[in-house]
């Protein structure tokens, strides 16, 4: 057999290969040769053969069945053979492997060699890849070294004693003792690597973390040692005396100043020190400046050092260097928590940093600019970042429009900048924007009613130009089919009021539908937005043939929709109306159970009222206002009761009350004081069918009032899911032989109430208890104190208007408590 | 902690691989690949720090990096360890490979990639750093080569090629002696 090739030979060869293909082959021959040279066990050659192996496995050839021969390398007597033994090991072994635990023995031995390279080997190999059952083994044996005299052995054996920490983290104790006199040696690598230990230690175990705080004085001294003392050639790197060590003890500082005080006061000096007399002219020098900035802003240090740190992290940003500016943005990130204020004097700077070409700084001046937006600088801010999203990598539109909707959110100055904000999100950057902004803005729109007009326009216009981006596109459509009206009718107070016919809104409506660009998902929405300008529009015909058209679309969410909308032109066209009402304010954090009431700001509606609805009157507005006077002023809570809807329809059904409930909260109500709460009501309304069945048992009907001939019952049924809502229905019966008609009933509750009235059966109460009234009541009762009631009224009895108050204080516990 | 160190051509050939903590063999490979699109494609005057690809590791790990001349140095670490320290470091590393090969050049990696991991072991072990005191290193490499050359290197075989050899810190050695009429060539050590 003949000699195996050198591996210069071989590295040689495979260089001349000119293709993928002929690299692989070379080496598949010579992986032969090497397999059975190991088959012959020679010994001379092995070395050889593993040092070939690993230069393959470098280049990604599968190398394993060199596994055993490293192995056997290893327990070799010659040192070349350990040298290459151990790196294999290193390269191909890990604890995954069963086969790595045949070396501990052979490290075992080797720890205790009498050439400290040997040793030093060991050392490096266990420190690497040594696995739990192996450190725990020879822990014993790095202890030991880690007490040596020669400094080669003691810093290797510090840092494989890290490493046993980290895999055995019982053993830490072990370490203890030794550790005592490690920071009295000269030696700088073993000064080094026994600071990494001590860190090590210390991050692990708070109770180490108290042992060693006493080492802070020791430590300090080093550390100015280093400082003051002249150049040393032996440790200098570029004018600094052994800048590593510095960073190594500066970093340990900080893990054992963080909350203490006492070690803190003790580090003042020297990181004031530090911060002044680093030259700042190479990167070493910023090295340090960085870790004492660091620190400081981490330990309990007194102001002026922290104003110090931050003015040395502004100068860092100034500086041409791109890796100290990275490195500056970094650290000003961490901080911007804690020192708001210090930072934000920076703020002109970091927004410069947006501009520049280099991504990573990029990415950090953009989150830091987000954090540092405040109520006071918005305008100025937003009007950066939003240039930046213009302009900006599509990497990081995603996560600059969700920081700027959330900034805006939280500090919008005005609901026309917060709108104006958002379309020019939804304009520049629309298909980055993340998919539940769409909803959201949908409730910011809802809920800043005086906008209506002004954004649905400015939508309008934006559809006109781009139907691409389907975030803005839904909002749009959406819009428009609530607003639609808002839109046709040429008024708008906050800029120049565009002039649109049905038959355009209809166009563009109609064309997203059609358009190749619109997902299903928009498609939906401007269906939707269709259907509702039906009662928003004239062109009812128009919209009656799109709809039928799309009832028999393949899409099968578009094709339900259509059909459903059809039948509620043909069959239930006295629904429609009302299901296509005006939506109303929608609370944030909807939720099944009654949430906050929530109280409108008191701003009107301007729109034109829907024909087909009854105009609510404020007449019982001004009456309630009468009760409010008589009982005293601002504690009461008005209520508004509803008045009796002229469609037939809303005799019957559950369904309608429900809708009922909707058009007395939304809707062109003057709603100064209404109590809106949408998602409770309207589950209550669903929940509660046993309303018009009769009493439950638990709370006894009561006797409200009874006068002239004219009774008021009171039934009560709790609601559910809230049981701090009583549900009371009312009866009213009249003894007389002439019926009551206009018959009015209205009520008031104290303020820790809130109460709601829904229509009544009917306005006229029959004579002779041929029939009554019934209407329900809803009060919502949350500090569960006593219910007392005011009511009044109206009606008129054999041509005469009667008016009457009266007071309800005999409610039963039970419909309280 | 360092998690792995890397050193590729500007083909991206590599040229040393070492792993502080265990991949398989292909997921280094793709590593090696991910990391050299993702270093390659970064201009010449931006800065040294990257964030680390989806496969070396989660948001704790950067990459950072130093060009020379054909060769990318790439360190993955962990906040652990200080960004502008570590790019010390590696230029500590580079410096040291150049006293001990002498003017190093891409050449010399390839063909002593075994001389360059040992030296890389005194300089970081087990992920984190030991020595970098760049006298100190060169020192402590030289005595270990060598105790390998009195073991005869790699090729202790009989057949012992003569070649080329740096004679690293021995005395200038006299290519002949001539003691009268005798001519003793002596022979140049070979490394392995």
């Amino acid at each position: 057999m003949p000699a195996p090739i050198r591996l210069r030979e071989l590295i040689r060869t495979i260089r001349t290969a000119r293709t993928q293909a002929e690299e692989r082959e070379m080496i598949q021959k010579e992986c032969a040769a090497i397999r059975s040279s190991f088959r012959e066990e020679d010994n001379t050659y092995r070395c050889r053969n593993v040092a070939k192996l690993l230069y393959m496995h470098m280049l990604g050839y599968p190398a394993h069945f060199g596994q055993l021969e490293c192995l056997k390398l290893i327990a070799s007597q010659k040192f070349t053979d350990k040298r290459i033994g151990y790196l294999g090991a290193m390269l191909l072994l890990d604890e995954r492997q069963d086969v790595h635990l045949l070396m501990t023995n052979c490290i075992k031995n080797d720890l205790n060699h009498s050439t400290q390279y040997v040793q030093g080997l060991a050392l490096c190999t266990l420190g690497c890849m040594g696995s739990s059952e192996m450190c725990r083994d020879l822990a014993g044996e790095v202890e030991k070294l880690l007490k040596t005299s020669n400094s080669y052995l003691r810093k290797k054996a510090a840092l494989c004693a890290v490493h046993v920490i980290r895999k055995v983290p019982e053993l830490m104790e072990m370490f203890l003792p030794a550790t005592k006199n490690l920071l009295s040696e000269k030696n700088h690598g073993v000064l080094h690597t026994s600071v990494v230990l001590l860190t090590e230690m210390c991050e692990r175990s708070p109770d180490m973390l108290s042992h060693f705080r006493k080492l802070v004085p020791q430590l300090v001294r080093i550390l100015k040692n280093l400082i003051m003392s002249g150049y040393s050639p032996e440790h200098d790197v570029s004018g600094i005396s052994d800048p590593f060590l510095q960073v190594r003890i500066l970093r340990l500082l900080r893990i054992l100043g963080r909350s203490d005080d006492d070690s803190s006061e003790a580090m003042n000096d020297i990181l004031a020190q530090v911060a002044t007399n680093t030259e700042t002219s190479k990167n070493v020098g910023n090295a340090i400046l960085y870790e004492t900035v660091l620190t400081i802003m981490d330990i309990k240090s007194e102001s002026g050092l922290r104003v110090l740190a931050i003015n040395i992290l502004g100068r860092f940003l100034l500086n041409n260097d791109k890796n100290i500016r990275y490195v500056a943005l970094t650290s000003l990130l961490k901080t911007v928590q804690t020192d708001h204020n210090a930072v934000q004097r920076h703020r002109s700077t970091i927004v410069d940093c947006l501009k520049d070409l280099d991504v990573s700084i990029k990415r950090r001046a953009m989150e830091l600019s987000f954090a540092l937006v405040n109520g006071n600088n918005i305008r100025g801010m937003m009007k950066e970042l939003l240039y930046f999203l213009d302009s900006c990598d599509p990497e990081f539109k995603a996560d600059c429009a969700s920081g700027v909707f959330l900034a805006a959110e939280k500090y919008a100055p005005s609901k026309r900048w917060h709108i104006d904000t958002i379309m020019r999100v939804l304009t520049t950057a629309g298909s980055y924007v993340r998919d539940d902004s769409v909803p959201n803005l949908i409730q910011l729109i809802t809920n800043s009613v005086e906008m209506h007009t002004y954004t649905v326009q400015r939508l309008y216009k934006a559809l006109l130009d781009d139907i691409s981006q389907q975030p803005l596109v839904q909002v749009s459509s959406w819009c428009i089919g609530e607003y639609g009206d808002l839109l046709v009718s040429g008024q708008c107070e906050e800029e120049e009021p565009i002039q649109v016919t049905e038959d355009e809104v209809l166009d563009v409506l109609e064309g997203l539908l059609l358009s190749n660009l619109s997902t299903p998902v928009t498609r939906g929405y401007s269906l939707t937005a269709i259907m509702k300008l039906s009662t928003r529009l004239s062109s009812v015909n128009r919209i009656k043939k799109v709809v039928s058209v799309y009832g028999c679309s393949i899409d099968v969410e578009l094709q339900q929709r259509a059909v459903e909308y059809n039948a509620l032109f043909k069959k239930y066209d006295h629904m429609r109306p009302a299901l296509l009402e005006r939506m109303p304010i929608m609370e944030k954090t909807a939720s099944n159970g009654p949430t906050e009431i929530v109280q409108t700001n008191g701003e009107t509606e301007l729109s034109v009222p829907d024909m087909k609805h009854p105009p609510l009157v404020t007449q019982p507005a001004n009456q309630a206002n009468d009760l409010l006077d008589l009982l005293g002023g601002n504690d009461v809570v008005t209520v508004i009761p509803t008045t009796l809807p002229t469609k037939p329809a809303s005799a019957g059904g559950e369904l309608l009350d429900l809708l009922g409930d909707l058009s007395l909260s939304g809707g062109p109500a003057p709603v100064s004081s209404v109590p809106v709460s949408q998602p409770s009501f309207l589950l209550d309304g669903l929940s509660s069918q046993p309303l018009f069945n009769d009493i439950t048992a638990a709370i006894p009907p009561m006797t409200a009032y009874n006068k002239n001939g004219l009774k008021i019952e009171f039934t009560f049924e709790r609601a559910n899911p809230n049981p701090n809502i009583a549900v009371i229905t009312i009866h009213a019966t009249n003894t007389t032989e002439a019926e009551m008609t206009e018959f009015v009933f209205q009520a008031a509750v104290p303020k820790t109430f809130q109460l709601q009235l829904l229509s009544p059966s009917s306005n006229v109460v029959p004579a002779l208890n041929q029939g009554s009234i019934t209407q329900i009541i809803r009060v919502l009762n949350p500090q569960k104190q006593q219910l007392r009631m005011r009511v009044k009224l109206t009606y008129t009895h054999k041509g005469v208007p009667v008016q009457d108050l009266a007071e309800v204080n005999n409610f039963p516990p039970q419909s309280w408590q | 902690m360092i998690k792995a160190i890397l050193i590729f051509n500007n083909h991206g050939k590599p040229r040393l691989i070492r792993f502080y903590e265990y991949f398989a063999e292909d997921l280094q490979q793709q590593i090696i690949r991910e990391t050299f699109h993702l270093v390659s494609k970064r201009d010449d005057n931006v800065c040294n720090f990257l964030e680390g690809g989806s496969l070396i590791g989660g948001s704790d790990y950067k990459l950072i990096y130093r060009h020379y001349a054909t060769l990318y140095f790439v360190f993955c670490v962990d906040s652990s360890e200080s960004e502008l320290g570590i790019l010390d470091l590696i230029q500590v590393f580079v410096e040291t490979l150049d006293k001990c090969f002498e003017n190093v050049c891409e050449l010399d990696l390839i063909f002593h990639m075994d001389k360059v991991h040992c030296i890389l072991q005194e300089v970081v072990m087990g992920g984190m750093v030991l020595e970098t005191n760049m006298n100190e290193i060169v020192g402590q490499v030289e005595l270990q080569n060598r105790m390998e050359k009195s073991e005869g290197g790699f090729s202790a075989a009989p057949a012992r090629a003569v070649s080329a050899v740096k004679n690293m810190n021995l005395p200038e050695m006299p290519r002949n002696i001539n003691i009268g009429d005798i001519n003793i060539k002596v022979p140049s050590l070979s490394p392995f």
